[in-house]
């Protein structure tokens, strides 16, 4: 058995409150980590690379702010081999791209009172040149998901075919992010409910 | 080659939140049903799933879709104690609506007002959004599921403390947070990888 990544995270020991509460739900756990297990120990990697993961993954950790998952998939990160010069681009692509979500537009209607403005993230060029166009586009499209989904447009996944993603690398890639956004708030979640059990 | 964005058929888009059956119709093409081996049957779970084209896009990675599937079943429908089903719905349509996913809140607010035939309080919910007044125990669990889908999330003790004033035990504080964290996974696929449609 690999590692419960949310137990490591909120810091869950065997046999304490939450590990009795988190067995009572029993496939939830078991499946998040096989989730974890498919998109970040895949059996098929040839639509997106290992590295790119936990490339991803790292600037989706570092855009909600969460230290801890931050520097877990940080360490995942280097242990790709990915070299300290990609590390220092994603590190500044987070800064560029933090914000405070969810915003964005609804189709237009009686929702248009509801609709909130934010920024559209583009890596820079300089960043860009070390991402390179497959993760500049990710990044661009994961800062759209993380943020403000609701401005969701064909647009955004043709600029993701026209930077080389496949269909089914983009299918991957949108779960990496969305499945991570249910992980950190899992884990943000359990961390409180654990400083107050009774 | 399947590598291109389709072409959506001739059809109206929701503009409101609403309870009424919706289509899902993607923009990037999904495995056809003829292409569906036994490794995909598996990962949409439930056979009658392969009529969807959000799971048949979703199974071109059917480990994860599976694992996905397996993940929301449990959270949702496990009737071991804790949340009561109608109230991790609710937490589902909070979330939907938070985010703006106007396809998940229609599923999940119908569910949400069947199980707990609180049909006018689910539809102020979804005309009105999550500061609607739904009396106290839908607010706290509203309140937490917006919390929680904040990016940064904004979830804290105040929540955890205003569940339990409202008589949630620690298995239905875990169930409101896996909700509402499920939904901000689901949020993000529905609505990038395609967009709702007036059925019919």
């Amino acid at each position: 058995m690999d590692t419960d990544v949310i137990d490591t995270l909120v810091g869950i020991r065997p046999g304490s409150s939450l590990d009795l509460i988190r067995n009572r739900r029993p496939e939830a756990r078991n499946q998040a980590q096989a989730s974890y297990r498919a998109l970040f120990a895949p059996g098929d990697a040839s639509d997106i690379a290992a590295a790119e993961r936990f490339a991803i993954a790292t600037f989706i950790a570092g855009l909600h702010g969460d230290v801890d998952t931050s520097a877990f998939y940080a360490d995942k990160l280097v242990a790709s081999g990915a070299s300290a010069e990609l590390r220092r681009a994603i590190d500044a692509a987070i800064a560029a791209a933090k914000g405070r979500g969810p915003y964005g537009s609804y189709p237009a209607g009686p929702l248009s009172r509801e609709d909130t403005a934010g920024p559209t993230y583009h890596v820079t060029a300089e960043i860009r040149r070390v991402l390179e166009a497959r993760l500049a586009a990710a990044f661009d499209h994961i800062h759209l998901l993380v943020f403000h989904p609701r401005d969701a447009e064909p647009a955004a996944l043709r600029a993701l075919l026209d930077a080389g993603w496949s269909t089914t690398g983009i299918v991957t890639m949108s779960q990496i992010v969305s499945f991570l956004s249910f992980q950190i708030r899992v884990v943000a979640g359990l961390r409180v409910l654990a400083g107050v059990t009774r | 080659m399947p590598d291109r964005i389709v072409e959506l058929p001739p059809h109206a888009f929701p503009a409101i939140f609403t309870r009424a059956l919706l289509d899902w119709l993607p923009w990037l093409e999904p495995l056809g049903v003829e292409e569906l081996t036994e490794r995909h049957m598996a990962a949409l779970v439930d056979a009658a799933r392969a009529k969807s084209a959000y799971f048949r896009l979703l199974a071109r990675d059917p480990d994860a879709l599976r694992a996905r599937t397996l993940t929301d079943k449990d959270i949702f429908y496990n009737p071991d104690a804790g949340l009561p089903r109608a109230e991790r719905e609710l937490a589902a349509a909070a979330t939907s609506r938070f985010n703006g996913c106007i396809y998940c809140a229609s599923v999940h607010s119908r569910f949400a007002a069947t199980y707990s035939k609180r049909e006018e309080d689910v539809q102020r919910l979804l005309d009105d959004g999550v500061n609607t007044d739904l009396g106290e125990r839908w607010n706290a669990i509203v309140a937490a599921s917006v919390a929680l889908s904040t990016t940064p999330v904004t979830f804290g003790s105040e929540h955890v403390e205003r569940l339990r004033r409202a008589e949630l035990d620690d298995l239905a504080i875990a169930d409101v947070i896996h909700a509402a964290a499920f939904f901000n996974w689901a949020n993000r696929l529905m609505l990038s990888l395609g967009q709702p449609a007036i059925a019919g």
